[in-house]
This record gives C-alpha cells, structure tokens and sequence, in this order.
C-alpha cells in the first residue's frame, strides 16, 4: 500500500469522494468552495489506476461532510462517484451519488442575456436533463462545460 | 387552458391552444359580446424593450373587453433606469393592475415575473427567448387557412434570435406538423429549441435554400434576418438577399400557399407579393386582436374563478 492510499484510509472524521473522473479533483473542491484558506485538511489524488474507471481522482476533505446541494451538483460533473462520510476513523455512509431533478443556486447561466444574470435578486435553478442541465429561466442547455460554470 | 400565466409556446397543449383559438373565433364572430366582459379590470403594459405593434395590439383587445390600460411608458423615462430590479418593478405594478403584459430585452424575464406576482403574466417576448401571444396568432392565422392537421411549414430567416420562430415551432410539435427550416448557417434554430423539437420527436429537417421545398408547403413563414446579427454590413447583404421573396419567387408555389410574416418587414418580402393571393400577414396582424381577447379572457377568468365574467365561452 502506498503512503497516499494509506493517507486517505487514515482520515478521523470528513469525507472520501472516491471514483472522480480523471482530472475533476479540483472542479470538485470548487463545488465544495474548498481552496485550502479554510484550514481544512484536504488531500487529492489525481489519475490514481482504477478498475473502474481506468484513472480516478479521490478527494478527501477533513471535519467536512457535504451538503446534498452540494452533493446533487457533485453528481453532474462525477456521476460515478462515491461518498464516504468518516467518522472516528470509521466509514459510517457509504454512498453513490444520484442525479438530482435540478440544482438550486449553485450554477450560473452561461447564457450572458439570460435574467439570472441581470443583477436580479433571484437564484438560478437548473433541470437535470439527459445529458446535462438547463436553466429554468433561459431554457439555455449547459453539458460538458457545467464545472465551468459553478457559481462559487 | 389552465394556465396562470402566458410565459412560453411549450407549456401549452393541444387542448390549450384550441381552447383559445375556438374562443378567439367565437370573439370575432360577436365581438359585442365580449365588450363589457372585464369592466373596471385594469390590464398594465411593461415594455422594457420599444415595440409599437405588439403594445398597441393588447392595449385595443384589453379595451374591446371593457379593460383600462396602464402603460410605463418608455423605459428610459421609468425607475428602471434608476436600477430598479425587474422583480420589485413588477411586484409594484401588480399592485396597479388584474394583468401584465411584459415585453423584456432578458431570457427568462416573463419567468421571474411570474414567479414574483399572483397576477396574470403574458409574455410579450424575452430577448430571443418567447412570444408566446405571437404564435397564438399565428396559428389563428394558419388555422383559418389550413387547419393544422397535416401542415407543412417553411420558417424562413433568423432561426437564432427569432423568438416568434422558437415558440411557433414548439406549438406545432403539439399538432405533429412537418416543419422545414430554411436559413444560412449562422443562423440556424439554437441548440435549446432543438433539444425541445427532438424531446417530442418532431419531424424538422433545415435547409439553405427555399426553392427545392417550395412546392410542398402549406404555409411559408419569414421572418426578418437583422444587421446587428453580422459583423459587417457586406456578409449581412449578401446573406439576407438570399432570402428574400417576391411574386417570382411564387409563381411556382401551391396555390394555396399563405404567407405568414410577424411584421415589421423591411426587404424580406417584395411589396409586388402584397397583391397576390398568397399574402396573409395583414391578416394575421390584425389576428393579433380577437387572439389576444381570447387569451386575456381566459387569463383573467383563470385568475378570477368566482367574477362576474358571464358564462364560459368556448370552453
Ligand atoms: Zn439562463
């Protein structure tokens, strides 16, 4: 076993997002608005061998369990993603993320004339479609570039 | 139609649009009836965005209900140049009136309103999202002429940015119609009305040119291809007199071609068109009147479940 796997066996209490997607590590602290200024312990491995996934990516992130809005937007940009909440050293959940119906106020629209981004007092709001999100307002499709667009 | 507000053609079913269609009928053919209908109800025109036609065609329908209108006049001249946020600028005006028309340069704009006011939203068109009004029109218009079982229509133009083009297309999908798409590249329909087009399983198919697919259509509809949408002014001559049509154009068309324009028009269709049978947008304009009563009627008596309407007309 090598350090880093020992390392991220070795959390007391956060959260291991296990099975990214190569290369999402980063975009998924930004969905969690983690850069480290926390104090939080944070530690990334990135295009770790897989049998699943071929490369992964894991994050774990100590004295941290996440929310399900932020779990729900976790799901766009990692659908193969697991979440294992840690407590004592202990995997006390153990969960594969779902997509959710929509995400509330986490995305902006990359539509530039869109409402939502007309200094309005409103949150954006995204239906979860088949291959990735729409505004509820412009009805402006977002797909692989959703990461591009979390609003943190 | 149970609907609280207007704010896109893809909310509508069938069975919606043919309720309003059927009373705008019934509004035509009695208009006297339909007069005092909403009395002493006040209906508010919000354009953030100048338009004179669609204004002043829902301020003369709200009149022939018996209505008064209220208007913000110019956006220039209202708080909304103060920096006034549409949400609040809506929730004051709700206050003023049993309806609002909104018309706003914003995607999405009718949504929020309607998120933000009990009262009857119609959307007059957000940017180069909807116009859902627009498309009741429309297919008043083709309805008259065609009906819409088994329609095949040509939608000619700026497919992009053409609001009247999104929402007319999704409420056809409605009545299963052959849609063809006729525009250059640059301007072909945008990546959501498509996704909306495919969800139903429509059957759509683009082309650039109008000739090879001219003698097939029922309705031919053009809309305007507008300079701001090139960057420079040769490319845009060169592209929109491409799609131009005049009597020529037609001499080889079904006879019973109609041709549909949401107006205004500036070179799009040559006046000599004006005189041959095939011309309909004066009509479909005028359209706009007894549509628009039927859509207000329903709004309000949706809205007013217990008023003094009378009897339900068309339903
Ligand atoms: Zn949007």
């Amino acid at each position: 076993m090598s350090d880093h796997e020992l390392r991220v066996s070795k959390i007391r209490d956060g959260t291991v997002i296990d099975h990214v997607e190569g290369g999402q590590a980063l975009n998924v602290l930004a969905i969690l608005g983690i850069d480290g200024s926390e104090g939080l312990g944070v530690s990334v491995g990135m295009n770790v061998p897989s049998d699943r996934l071929g490369r992964k990516d894991i994050v774990k992130v100590e004295d941290r369990e996440l929310s399900q809005s932020e779990v729900d937007v976790l799901s766009l940009i990692a659908p193969e993603a697991t979440i294992n909440i840690v407590r004592d050293f202990e995997v006390v959940e153990k969960n594969r993320v779902t997509r959710p119906d929509g995400v509330t106020g986490v995305l902006s629209c990359p539509n530039r004339n869109c409402i939502t981004n007309a200094g309005e007092p409103v949150e954006t709001r995204f239906d979860v479609v088949a291959d990735g999100v729409r505004c509820d307002y412009c009805a402006t499709i977002l797909r692989s570039d959703i990461a591009d667009h979390i609003d943190v | 139609m149970r609907q609280d507000h207007l704010i896109t053609a893809t909310q509508l079913s069938r069975d919606d649009i043919e309720a309003v269609l059927d009373r705008a009928r019934a509004v035509a053919d009695d208009p006297a009836a339909y007069a005092d209908r909403h009395a002493g109800r006040v209906l508010a025109l919000c354009f953030f965005e100048p338009s004179t036609r669609t204004r002043m065609s829902f301020d003369s329908a709200a009149k022939r209900l018996g209505m008064n209108t209220i208007d913000m006049g110019d956006v220039d001249s209202s708080s909304v140049s103060k920096g006034e946020s549409l949400s609040d600028t809506v929730r004051v005006i709700e206050g003023y009136a049993d309806a609002l028309v909104l018309r706003h340069p914003s995607e999405g704009a009718a949504t929020l309103a309607g998120e933000r006011v009990d009262v009857p939203v119609v959307n007059a068109g957000d940017g180069a999202g909807q116009h859902p009004s627009q498309t009741l029109l429309d297919l008043h218009t083709i309805r008259e002429d065609h009906g819409l079982d088994d329609l095949t229509i040509g939608v000619m133009g700026d497919l992009k940015y053409g609001r009247t083009v999104h929402s007319l297309a999704a409420a056809l999908t409605e009545f299963d119609a052959n849609q063809h798409f006729i525009s250059p590249e640059s301007l072909r329909l945008p990546r959501s009305v498509r996704f909306d087009l495919h969800e139903t399983g429509a059957q759509i198919r683009e082309h650039d040119d109008l000739e090879p697919i001219l003698d097939e259509l029922d309705v031919l509809y053009v809309t305007r291809i507008q300079k701001e949408r090139f960057p420079d002014e040769n490319e845009y001559h060169r592209v929109a007199g491409e799609y131009q049509i005049d009597a020529e154009t037609l001499a080889d068309a079904p006879d019973d071609l109609t041709v549909m324009h949401p107006l205004p028009r500036v070179d799009e269709i040559a006046p000599d068109v004006d005189e041959t049978d095939h011309a309909r947008y004066f009509e479909q304009a005028h359209n706009g009147i007894p549509v628009r009563m039927a859509l207000l009627d329903t709004l309000l008596e949706n809205a007013n479940p217990d008023g003094d309407e009378g009897t339900e007309v068309g339903r």
